[in-house]
């Protein structure tokens, strides 16, 4: 049965490739989130976005030209864009822009909304073999990076100025991040569409700062909750009878996750707030009372 | 490091924002276990200075040059400002320990002993209890011993502190004032220290630095000399 052989190869590139980008994004997350750099997810899948519209109007090959492409754009943007045009405002006007110009010339080049739909909201038919190799590269890449300099990850993040001052080469750290992130954003967007690949940086790292109070723990935690809500929402796409969207079931249970998260994190710190008992500790004419 | 040879050296370093000058002209020098006060009115550029000294502000003209062993990865330094972020999830030992990162080369965990010191400097400095505490839970003041404990555990050659004892209770801030004489006068650390504590500073420091509010004007030299100079005379109010 070569039909059932070919799904069930569909099936697992899809598996791998949505595993391997959402265990990367959560650990990359968790720099940029407490960098206050969220929203770099969306606007860099808005330009990658862009980038895979021309190449598609053209007909080129689409990660050559989206990678390149949103790696300048996030070494941009990682940057500070120059001191004038700084942060948020940078990444929504670049975000705008590479949206406008990709539907633009998705309608030009006479592309059917159907292609525009499974771009904005991905599809798990995306995942070619190249995709599979490359994620396996970047996810190498990724975890030792994460391994070796984790310490050094740690200090850039907590306090850059001093880390520079002290002679750490942040530059460098920038670089990299951003060449990962770009590389993340591309390889999951395709699968979870452009709309929503943002949330597989966003959500693990704030799910995991709801009750972890220390970086390693964030970040454990973050790269943990990340693929049980990955494994938990492709279940739900691959079983359920009515095929549902994948991209927008795992955020969905990456939500869940949260609510769930933030309700241990305030039930956590109600309960040290009662477990004190009061005591009398004020002095009165020199006695303890 | 050989105690007499100059750890770090400013020729006639000018600094400024955009197109307004903070400091012009300014020279110094300063040999290994020596210490630099720096005083000044507010805005007279010291934090401005220690920006440059690190390599973190650009000199409009002149240049800093380490010298006598002294690099980038020998050096510790407590901002006035902490660029540190408000939420962070960190324990106060991460944080402290992250001053030993300068010194470690390619290694990418602490070694013992490293941890050992940074629980030693911590104890020292009276946060020993709070190791594992969250960072950001931490009173200003607190946070502000966390934060000289990872500039301790940086500084190998020189220290760079912005107004350390802002925030500090009397006792920690004597405590502190005994730390940095036993630094640069037993361990041969060259500590600059900006303060606006000017009496206690006078006390330890081998050498003066003046900012006064005009960018050119300055006054430089032993502690002495400051007492006699007309520059001294509405600082100290005598
Ligand atoms: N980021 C900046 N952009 C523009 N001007 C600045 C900046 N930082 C400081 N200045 C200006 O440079 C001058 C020197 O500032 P600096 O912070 O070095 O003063 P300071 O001597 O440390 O003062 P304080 O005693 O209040 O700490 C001030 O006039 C200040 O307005
Ligand atoms: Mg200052």
């Amino acid at each position: 049965m070569p039909e059932q052989l070919e799904i069930l190869q569909y099936f697992w590139k899809a598996l791998v490739v949505g595993l391997l980008v959402t265990l990367c994004a959560s650990l990359l997350g968790v720099t940029l989130v407490l960098r206050r750099f969220s929203m770099i997810g969306d606007g860099l899948s808005h330009i990658g976005f862009g980038a895979l519209a021309v190449a598609a109007a053209f007909g080129w090959a689409p990660l050559p030209v989206a990678i390149p492409a949103v790696i300048a754009a996030a070494f941009l943007l990682l940057r500070g864009g120059g001191e004038k045009l700084r942060g948020d405002a940078a990444v929504a006007l670049l975000s705008a822009g590479c949206l406008a110009l990709g539907v633009l010339v998705l309608t030009l080049s006479g592309g059917s909304n159907v292609d525009l739909m499974s771009y904005m909201f991905g599809s798990l038919l995306y995942a070619k073999s190249a995709d599979v190799l490359l994620c396996l590269a970047l996810s190498v890449v990724v975890l030792t990076g994460f391994g070796l300099f984790y310490h050094r990850i740690f200090s850039v993040t907590f306090d850059e100025p001093f880390a520079r001052a002290t002679g750490v080469r942040t530059s460098a750290y920038q670089l990299l991040t951003a060449i990962l992130t770009a590389v993340t954003i591309v390889l999951g967007m395709r699968m979870m569409g452009t709309l929503l690949i943002s949330s597989l940086v966003i959500f693990p790292a704030l799910i995991a700062m709801r009750v972890c109070k220390s970086f390693f723990g964030v970040t454990l935690t973050a790269a943990a909750s990340a693929v049980a809500c990955y494994l938990i929402g492709f279940a739900l796409t691959c079983f359920s009878p009515r095929g549902l969207p994948t991209g927008a079931t795992i955020v969905t249970v990456n939500l869940c996750a949260f609510g769930l998260f933030a309700c241990i994190g305030w039930a956590r710190s109600r309960r040290k707030a009662h477990c004190d008992p009061p005591h009398s500790g004020a002095v009165e004419g020199g006695f303890k009372t | 490091m050989p105690e007499n040879a100059a750890v770090l050296t400013c020729r006639s370093l000018c600094l400024g924002y955009e197109n307004r000058e903070v400091l012009h002209g300014l020279s110094f020098r300063l040999r290994g276990g020596e210490c630099l006060c720096v005083v000044g009115e507010n805005g007279s550029g010291k934090s401005t200075l220690l920006r440059a000294l690190l390599g973190l502000k650009k000199p409009t003209h002149g240049d800093v040059i380490y010298g006598g062993g002294l690099t980038r990865k020998s050096i510790g330094y407590l901002p006035q400002q902490s660029a540190a972020q408000k939420d962070f999830p960190a324990k106060a030992a991460e944080v402290v320990r992250s001053g030993f990162l300068n010194a470690m080369g390619a290694r990418p965990w602490y070694s013992k002993a490293e941890k050992q010191r940074a629980a030693a400097v911590m104890a020292q400095l009276g946060v020993a209890d709070l190791a594992l505490r969250c960072f950001r839970e931490l009173s200003g003041g607190q946070q502000r011993r966390v934060l000289l404990a990872r500039a301790l555990c940086a500084a190998g050659g020189l220290l760079l502190l912005d107004e350390p004892e802002a925030g500090l209770d009397p006792i920690a801030a004597q405590e502190l004032s005994r730390l940095i004489g036993e630094l640069h006068k037993e361990q041969g650390i060259a500590v600059i220290h900006v303060t606006h504590e000017i009496h206690e500073a006078l006390r330890e420091a081998d050498l003066v630095l003046h900012l006064a509010a005009q960018p050119g004007e300055y006054f430089l030299g032993t502690p002495e000399e400051y007492r006699n100079s007309p520059l001294s005379e509405r600082f100290l109010m005598k």
